[in-house]
């Protein structure tokens, strides 16, 4: 393992069995999938959905237990590590923000729970400093945002305080799963801006799952294409965007909308 | 070329117990012949309430207010409710809803579908051979398979199933077909041959004109003439795409053109900047322009007089004070 990889995982493999007791078919998720993430590197996962990208999340996450292979963080396999001390470490941001917040209580709640993840006993004075500087940090006014419920707030502002709560805990590695799906295209550069700057100056790695290749292009150092399962192409951004060896990752290039580009139909004329 | 939506001044929005949010408010908009438009905004900017109220479809509690739209000569609001389901919706404006993959009823076979969709719109309805020859032709005329027709919901792709409800929406040939976000659910390959299929559909005259609602311009920009732009309940920009695209006039326009990422070689060592701030709340508008909290050329007159919808140059429509001269 390179000295300088954070996360590694190794022909990782998950099936999952439908059926009652798990009797009926084999759906295989995730398929002998390897790669690692350095420190400070942004390493995108993009593919069709169905692919496996959030299984793989979910796998390194310890939300999912492998089928086999493994994975490791800093050398160690994670089933070794315990959870509290593995998920101070490895964080995670979902794509649907208004899924991750409790409706009912404020946000400033949901935010103080992170806390619970560490060992010693921290002062609401101190949570109250740490949540407005994590705040602040991302572009939010926590007056705006703090005391209100996630229905009181916009998808931007609940999908940015979904990164703060991240955030809070200090992670070395960001998951971000479709972080940005669920929000307007003026609101998402922003979001894609705070995980660059994340990545670039306080040396976060990040694993960025998108279905979207321009953000994939905007954001990553390095970019693994999965198709069923599979990693089918991994490489610099360049190289997979202005050239591409599969050609499924041809295809999926080829067919992403573009602003200064039409598609050339068969009927043309308009 | 004939005029097939005349939407004029279109006000209405949602009864929240006692408060009112009025998500569209006083939105006009013109579709000729064999045109595409694109109703371009954010999440809540009234796109898809501006749909609807096109098409007199204001069930509570969205209630229309007021103005006038007529599509294909039909005087919408002019209908009574139970005329205009009988009369107009489907014959002569139909919709692909936005959770269309959803809205087939999964017990029925999709032949079946089709025929309840008969039975209702004709009182008198034609054979169930008539009825299945005319699927049949329609279907193959959008390239699905004659045996989808057999087929339940279930058995169909993603795709498909948007195929499907595509072809059920313009089985009656309706003169305008309002698409709400068509292509969001999909994977970028067969959101490619769901755009080519629109576009056919409005080449080969099966609809008379198309109004494509999506918040990708991109995606847009790929089969649309024409562009609206709307904020927070308003129509901000209305131009030929191009224009709109390659000349935005208003800040917003800008500043969404401005998010869109490239895939150009300079583009990743830009760092775009997106719109700073959030659209308003609907319940309490800001006052003058509704963008002018986040607009980088606000000026006194933006926070205390609303601007006019102005045609700037031929075709090209703006609300904007910057081009009040």
């Amino acid at each position: 393992m390179p000295s300088q990889s954070l996360i590694e995982t190794k022909n990782l493999t998950k099936i999952f069995r439908t059926g009652f007791l798990g009797r009926g078919e084999e759906v295989v998720a995730v398929k002998d999938v390897s790669f690692t993430i350095g420190k400070g590197e942004i390493v995108s996962l993009i593919g069709e959905s169905g692919s496996g990208k959030t299984t793989t999340a979910r796998l390194i996450l310890k939300l999912l237990k492998p089928t086999s292979g493994h994975i490791y963080y800093a050398g160690n396999d994670i089933w070794d590590i315990p959870d509290k001390e593995y998920w101070r470490n490895v964080q995670a941001v979902f794509q649907d923000p208004y899924a991750s917040f409790n409706a009912f209580y404020k946000v400033d709640r949901t935010l103080k729970n992170v806390f619970k993840l560490f060992p010693n006993k921290i002062s609401n004075e101190e949570k109250d400093k740490r949540i407005r500087e994590v705040l602040e940090d991302i572009g939010l006014n926590p007056k705006e945002v703090l005391g209100k419920r996630p229905f009181e707030l916009s998808g931007g502002q609940m999908q940015r305080l979904l990164l703060a709560r991240c955030l809070l805990v200090d992670p070395q590695v960001i998951i971000a799963d479709e972080p940005t799906s669920m929000i307007d295209a003026s609101m998402r550069v922003i979001v894609l801006n705070t995980l660059r700057r994340l990545s670039r100056k306080e040396g976060k790695s990040i694993i960025f799952i998108t279905h979207d290749i321009s953000q994939a292009f905007y954001i990553s150092d390095r970019i693994l294409v999965m198709y069923r399962g599979k990693i089918v192409e991994s490489g610099s951004v360049d190289q997979i965007l202005f050239n591409p060896r599969h050609p499924y990752t041809k295809r999926l290039i080829s067919d992403v909308p573009k602003l200064h580009e039409k598609f050339a139909f068969t009927e043309t004329e308009n | 070329m004939g005029l097939i939506l005349k939407a004029e001044n279109i006000k209405g929005g949602y009864e929240l117990g006692s408060a009112f949010l009025k998500a569209v408010d006083g939105c006009s908009l013109y579709v000729n012949e064999g045109e595409i438009m694109g109703l371009a905004g954010e999440s809540g900017c009234g796109k898809s309430t501006f749909a609807k109220l096109v098409m007199g479809y204001a069930k509570p509690p969205l209630k229309f207010t007021d103005g006038r739209s007529i599509i294909d000569g039909v005087d919408v609001y002019g209908l009574p409710w139970k005329d205009r389901r009988a009369r107009l919706w489907g014959r002569v404006v139909a919709m692909i809803p936005q959770a269309s993959m959803n809205a087939l009823n999964p017990t029925k076979k999709i032949k079946d579908l089709i025929l309840d969709v008969f039975k209702e719109k004709y009182p008198h309805s034609p054979s169930k051979e008539e009825v299945m020859k005319k699927a049949t032709n329609r279907f193959e005329e959008i390239g699905l398979d004659s045996r989808v027709l057999n087929m339940y919901p279930i058995e169909l792709s993603g795709g498909m199933r948007q195929r499907v409800v595509i072809a059920i929406s313009t089985l009656l040939n309706p003169s305008l077909l309002i698409a709400d976000e068509p292509t969001s659910a999909l994977d970028v390959s067969t959101q490619k041959l769901l755009l080519e299929l629109l576009y056919t559909l409005v080449r080969r005259s099966i609809v008379k004109a198309l109004l494509f609602i999506s918040h990708d311009i991109a995606t847009l920009r790929q089969i649309c003439n024409k562009m609206c732009i709307m904020y927070a309940g308003k129509v901000v920009e209305i131009g030929c795409t191009e224009d709109v695209i390659r000349k935005p006039l208003h800040p917003y326009t800008q500043g969404l053109i401005n998010s869109v990422i490239s895939l150009d070689p300079s583009a990743r060592n830009t760092v775009l900047t997106g719109i700073p701030g959030s659209p308003p709340n609907l319940l309490n508008p800001p006052p003058g322009c509704r963008f002018h909290p986040r607009c980088p050329h606000a000026t006194p007159i933006c926070r205390e007089r609303e601007p006019p919808l102005l045609e700037v140059k031929k075709g090209t429509y703006v609300a904007c004070w910057l081009y009040v001269s």
